[in-house]
């Protein structure tokens, strides 16, 4: 009788370090995520099922431990949980009325840190990300070289980029060279 | 770099965060089989194409996503104002005066050249 081959999950930066002492560039650990649309009136129901409130205001996020909440449009959020925690189980709990796309596969995520974080990723995006006017907390969709990304400030020197894993080899490339442009 | 102000963002974002989506303020005929061709063909094909300000639809697609609408004149690519899909078109003040302060090829070069 054959043997069954067995398939073993691959993540899509695996063991890959980049950037430069002005900014480290890394893989984020997997997490799960989902791709939330939800009208305003459901929008209580569902904060209490996931256990964090979706923000209501442009650029702005909440958290709650390892739990985020992004606003990526008036009625679009991305919810992340680094535990890696069933999110769609926990949108379905709210019975209000949603609808929640489970993209933990399709997203990946890069950590950007270091003092020179902002300029390695202003190396492929356009927007002004001062502490002023993206503050911690702050995310946003918004576009990268060619890539489109979702950009969350975690710390005043960090900053997790999200993007599509068939991007991911390019987004951490470009992210690395802007990192090593950082330090001169 | 154009900077263009999403009404659902509330802020100016770089112009590579968006995508024209062609004239706004085009209103589906009701009883599109009636028509005749001449008339579908003055809905869906014939557009102005104004030197000066026109109203278009613009898509915040690496963004929020929202389409909205927007002045824009088109000799200088100025926004003059951008708002919210579904709104009436804003009162504009007065046609602003670009031709005097825009570098066109026509200005700079004139026509013999």
């Amino acid at each position: 009788m054959a043997d069954q081959a067995m398939a073993t999950r691959k993540a899509p930066l695996e063991g890959l370090r980049g950037g430069s002492p002005a900014a480290t560039v890394t893989p984020a650990v997997p997490a799960s995520r989902i791709a939330l649309r939800a009208p305003a009136e459901s929008v209580s129901a569902l904060s209490a099922a996931l256990g964090v409130t979706l923000p209501v205001r442009p650029k702005t996020s909440a958290s709650t431990a390892k739990r985020h909440a992004l606003w990526l449009g008036p009625d679009e959020w991305l919810v992340i949980d680094e535990d890696g925690a069933d999110l769609m189980a926990a949108a379905a709990s709210s019975n209000a009325l949603h609808s929640a796309t489970d993209v933990s596969h399709r997203n990946t995520a890069v950590i950007v840190s270091g003092s020179g974080a902002e300029v390695a990723i202003n190396s492929g995006c356009p927007q002004d990300l001062s502490l002023a006017i993206f503050p911690v907390g702050a995310c946003s969709r918004t576009i990268f070289g060619k890539a489109e990304i979702i950009l969350f400030r975690t710390a005043e020197d960090s900053f997790r980029v999200e993007c599509w894993r068939s991007f991911s080899s390019f987004v951490f490339g470009l992210l690395s060279e802007g990192a090593i442009d950082a330090g001169h | 770099m154009l900077l263009i102000y999403c009404p659902y963002c509330e802020e100016e974002r770089s112009e590579l965060e968006f995508r024209n989506g062609g004239d706004a303020h085009i209103a589906r005929p009701t009883n599109m089989a009636e028509i005749s061709d001449e008339e579908f063909e003055a809905y869906f094909f014939l557009r102005d194409n104004p030197k000066g300000v026109i109203f278009e639809r613009w898509r915040h697609i690496h963004g929020c996503g929202r389409f909205f609408n927007a002045a824009r004149d088109t000799v200088s690519d100025r926004f003059i104002a951008t708002y919210r899909a579904g709104e009436p078109k804003p009162v504009l003040d007065a046609e602003p005066k670009t031709p005097a302060t825009v570098e066109t090829y026509e200005a700079l070069e004139g026509a013999a050249q």
